[in-house]
C-alpha cells in the first residue's frame, strides 16, 4: 500500500534527523574527551599558570570556580527553599501567586549577560563590593534561583497530604509540620534542584565577566572580597585572547570544566533516583 | 488537591503549639516567596536607571545610525539588532525543525531502549557550558565553515548553528512533553479509523500538541537571543549590517556579544557605558515579552482552555 510506503519513508527521515541531532553531541563529547586527556595531568590541575598562561596549570581558575560555586549555594539556597516552601505550603491561588510565578519564569529567561550587567550595577558599583567573589556569587545566586525554586517546590508538593494532616492532628503547628515532616521528606528533591542550579552556575561566564572574574592573577584569592580567576572565563581567555597558546591546555581546560558540570548533573540525577527508590509512599 | 490545601490553611490559622518564633519564620518564608517579584523589579529598575543617561545624551534618531563606532560617539544599534536577529533566525530555523522531529521520534517512533540512550545524551548537551560549545565552535566548526567557501569561518551561520544545538534540548524536552500530553484515546481513535501511525502523528498528535510546540519554539528563541559567550566566540564580532545573498556567511555582532566584549574596557559613566546598559535593557524587555507570552500559553494548556 502506498500509505505504508509513505510511512516507511517518513519514519526513515525522522530517525535520520534524530541521529543528525545526536551524533554531533557524541562527536563534541568525544573530541573534548580525547583531545582534553592529552593535556590533562595532575600537575595541570594543581599548578599555577606560567609564562603568560602558556605554560603551567589551571589551579587558580579551578579554585575560583569552586569558591564561586560554594558562594552561589550560600546565596541561592535559603532564598530559593524559602520561596519554594511559600509557593507549595502557604500561597493561595490568586493574582499575587500568579505574579510570583510569572516573575520566576522571567527570571529564568533573563539572559545571563543581563544578570552580569545587573550584578555590575547593584553589587559591584552601588553596594561597592567591587569585582569580587562575593559580587560574583550574589549574581550567580540570583541567576540560579528559578531552577532551584521550581525543583524544590515540586519536591515539597510531592510529599503526600496525609503526612501533613497526621502531623497537624497530633497538635503540631503548621511550621512544625513543615519543618519536621514536609522538609525532611522533600530534602532529596530539594537537593537535586540545588545541585542542578549549581551545575549551571559553575559553567557560566557572562554573569561573572564584570562582577568577579580576573584575566590573570599571580596568587590564589585570599578572601571573598578578592577577584578570582574562574574556569569558564579562563577557557575564553586562553582560547581567544592569549597569542600562541597551544591547543592541548585549551582542550584540557574545556574537559575539566565539562567534567565538573557533568558530574554535578550526574550527582543530581543519582540523588533523585535513589530517592525515588527509597520513597515510602 | 488545591481545595484541600486551602481548607487546611484556613483551619490551622491560629497556631496552637508553635513557639514564639513561628510568626517570624512564616513572615520570612513569605518574604522569600515575594523575593522573585522584587528581584525582577530590581533588575528592571537598575537597567533603566543606568541606561537613562544614554537616552538623554543621545537623540533617539542616532540609534538608527548604521554604524556602531563608540570611539567616534556613533551608537547605531541597527547592526547589533540585525546581528542578533540573523543569528537567532538561523538558530531557530535549524533548531525548531530538528527539535520537533527529534521529539516526535523519541515520543512516538523510537523503541524505548533507544530512547533510554538518546535522552540522556540530549540531557548531557543541555548541561555542557556554553563556553565549551563556543570553544568547540571556535576550534572545530569555524574551520569547517571556512572550507565551505566563506572568507572566514566566524560567521552568522556558525553562530546560529552552535546556538541551535544549545536551544535543542529546551525545544526537544518541551515539545516531547506536549506530545506526551496528547491523550492516548486520540491516537487509538485515529488508528481505529484505519490511519497509519504516521498519518496519526502528523494529522492528530501534532495538531493536538500545537500550543506546547509553540511554547517550545518561543522558549528556544528566548534562549537564542540571550546567549552570549558562544556567540561572541564564533560570529566574528564585526559590527556591520550584513547584506546580499551571502549575508549568512558574513561576520556579525550580536547585542549580547557587544555588551560582553566592551563593558570591560569602557569608561564608567561615559555615554558608551550607558548605551551598553541600554542594550541590556532592550534584551531584558525582549526576553521578558517572549517568556511572559510563553508562560501564558503553558498556563492555558494546564487549565485546559486552549490547546487541542
Amino acid at each position: 500500500m502506498r500509505r505504508q510506503q509513505r510511512q516507511r519513508l517518513a519514519f526513515l527521515l525522522v530517525s535520520g534527523v534524530a541521529w543528525a541531532v545526536t551524533i554531533p553531541i557524541m562527536l563534541v563529547i568525544g573530541l573534548i574527551a580525547t583531545r582534553g586527556l592529552e593535556g590533562m595531568s595532575w600537575a595541570f590541575l594543581t599548578e599555577m599558570p606560567r609564562e603568560g598562561m602558556v605554560e603551567g596549570g589551571i589551579l587558580p581558575a579551578l579554585v575560583g570556580t569552586v569558591w564561586l560555586t560554594i558562594g552561589t549555594a550560600i546565596v541561592a539556597m535559603p532564598l530559593a527553599i524559602g520561596a519554594a516552601v511559600y509557593l507549595a505550603e502557604y500561597a493561595r491561588p490568586g493574582p499575587l501567586t500568579s505574579a510570583i510565578r510569572l516573575a520566576i519564569v522571567n527570571l529564568a529567561g533573563i539572559p545571563s549577560i543581563v544578570y552580569g550587567l545587573f550584578g555590575l550595577g547593584l553589587f559591584v558599583l552601588y553596594l561597592q563590593l567591587g569585582t569580587s567573589i562575593v559580587a560574583g556569587a550574589l549574581t550567580l545566586g540570583l541567576m540560579t534561583l528559578p531552577v532551584v525554586i521550581s525543583t524544590a517546590e515540586e519536591a515539597i508538593r510531592a510529599v503526600p497530604q496525609e503526612f501533613r494532616l497526621t502531623s497537624l492532628s497530633l497538635g503540631a503547628s503548621r511550621w512544625q509540620t513543615i519543618r519536621h515532616q514536609v522538609l525532611p521528606h522533600a530534602l532529596p528533591g530539594i537537593l537535586t534542584g540545588v545541585i542542578l542550579g549549581l551545575s549551571r552556575a559553575a559553567g557560566e561566564t557572562a554573569p561573572i565577566l564584570f562582577t568577579a572574574a580576573a584575566y590573570y592573577l599571580p596568587s590564589l584569592p585570599s578572601s571573598p572580597a578578592d577577584p578570582t580567576m574562574a574556569l569558564p572565563y579562563h577557557l575564553y581567555v586562553i582560547a581567544t585572547q592569549v597569542p600562541n597558546m597551544p591547543l592541548a591546555p585549551q582542550f584540557a581546560t574545556a574537559l575539566t570544566l565539562m567534567l565538573i558540570v557533568l558530574s554535578l548533573t550526574v550527582a543530581a540525577s543519582v540523588v533523585r533516583s535513589s530517592y525515588r527508590r527509597r520513597r515510602e509512599w | 488537591m488545591d481545595a484541600s490545601r486551602d481548607t487546611l490553611s484556613r483551619t490551622t490559622r491560629p497556631t496552637r503549639s508553635g513557639n514564639r518564633m513561628e510568626p517570624w519564620i512564616e513572615r520570612a518564608v513569605r518574604l522569600a516567596g515575594l523575593s522573585a517579584i522584587f528581584i525582577v523589579a530590581l533588575i528592571f529598575i537598575f537597567l533603566i536607571r543606568l541606561s537613562l543617561p544614554a537616552l538623554t545624551r543621545i537623540p533617539l534618531s542616532a540609534f538608527g545610525d548604521l554604524r556602531w563606532y563608540p570611539i567616534e560617539e556613533r551608537f547605531g544599534l541597527v547592526s547589533l539588532v540585525v546581528g542578533s536577529l540573523l543569528v537567532t533566525a538561523v538558530a531557530v530555523g535549524i533548531a525548531v525543525p530538528l527539535g520537533l522531529v527529534t521529539a516526535i521520534y523519541l515520543g512516538e517512533i523510537a523503541p524505548p531502549w533507544l530512547g533510554d540512550i538518546l535522552k540522556p545524551l540530549i540531557e548531557i548537551l543541555a548541561g555542557i557550558p556554553s563556553i565549551v560549545l563556543g570553544f568547540v565552535g571556535w576550534v572545530a566548526l569555524a574551520p569547517l565553515v571556512q572550507r565551505l567557501g566563506a572568507p572566514t569561518g566566524l560567521t552568522a551561520f556558525t553562530g546560529g548553528l552552535i546556538l541551535a544545538y544549545m536551544a535543542l534540548p529546551t525545544i526537544i524536552s518541551i515539545a516531547e512533553d506536549a506530545i506526551d500530553a496528547v491523550p492516548k484515546s486520540y491516537r487509538d481513535g485515529s488508528l481505529a479509523l484505519g490511519a497509519t501511525r504516521w498519518q496519526t502523528i502528523y494529522r492528530v498528535v501534532l495538531p493536538a500538541a500545537r500550543s506546547g510546540i509553540v511554547t517550545a519554539v518561543m522558549l528556544g528563541i528566548g534562549r537564542a537571543v540571550g546567549e552570549t559567550m558562544a556567540v561572541m566566540m564564533v560570529t566574528g564580532n564585526a559590527a556591520h549590517v550584513p547584506r546580499g545573498t551571502s549575508m549568512l556567511f558574513q561576520p556579525v555582532r550580536t547585542m549580547t556579544a557587544t555588551i560582553a566584549a566592551e563593558m570591560g574596557e569602557v569608561a564608567r559613566g561615559g555615554t558608551h557605558y550607558h548605551v551598553l546598559f541600554l542594550i541590556g535593557a532592550l534584551l531584558f524587555l525582549i526576553t521578558f515579552a517572549i517568556n511572559s507570552v510563553a508562560a501564558r500559553l503553558v498556563g492555558r494548556r494546564r487549565t485546559g482552555e486552549g490547546g487541542g
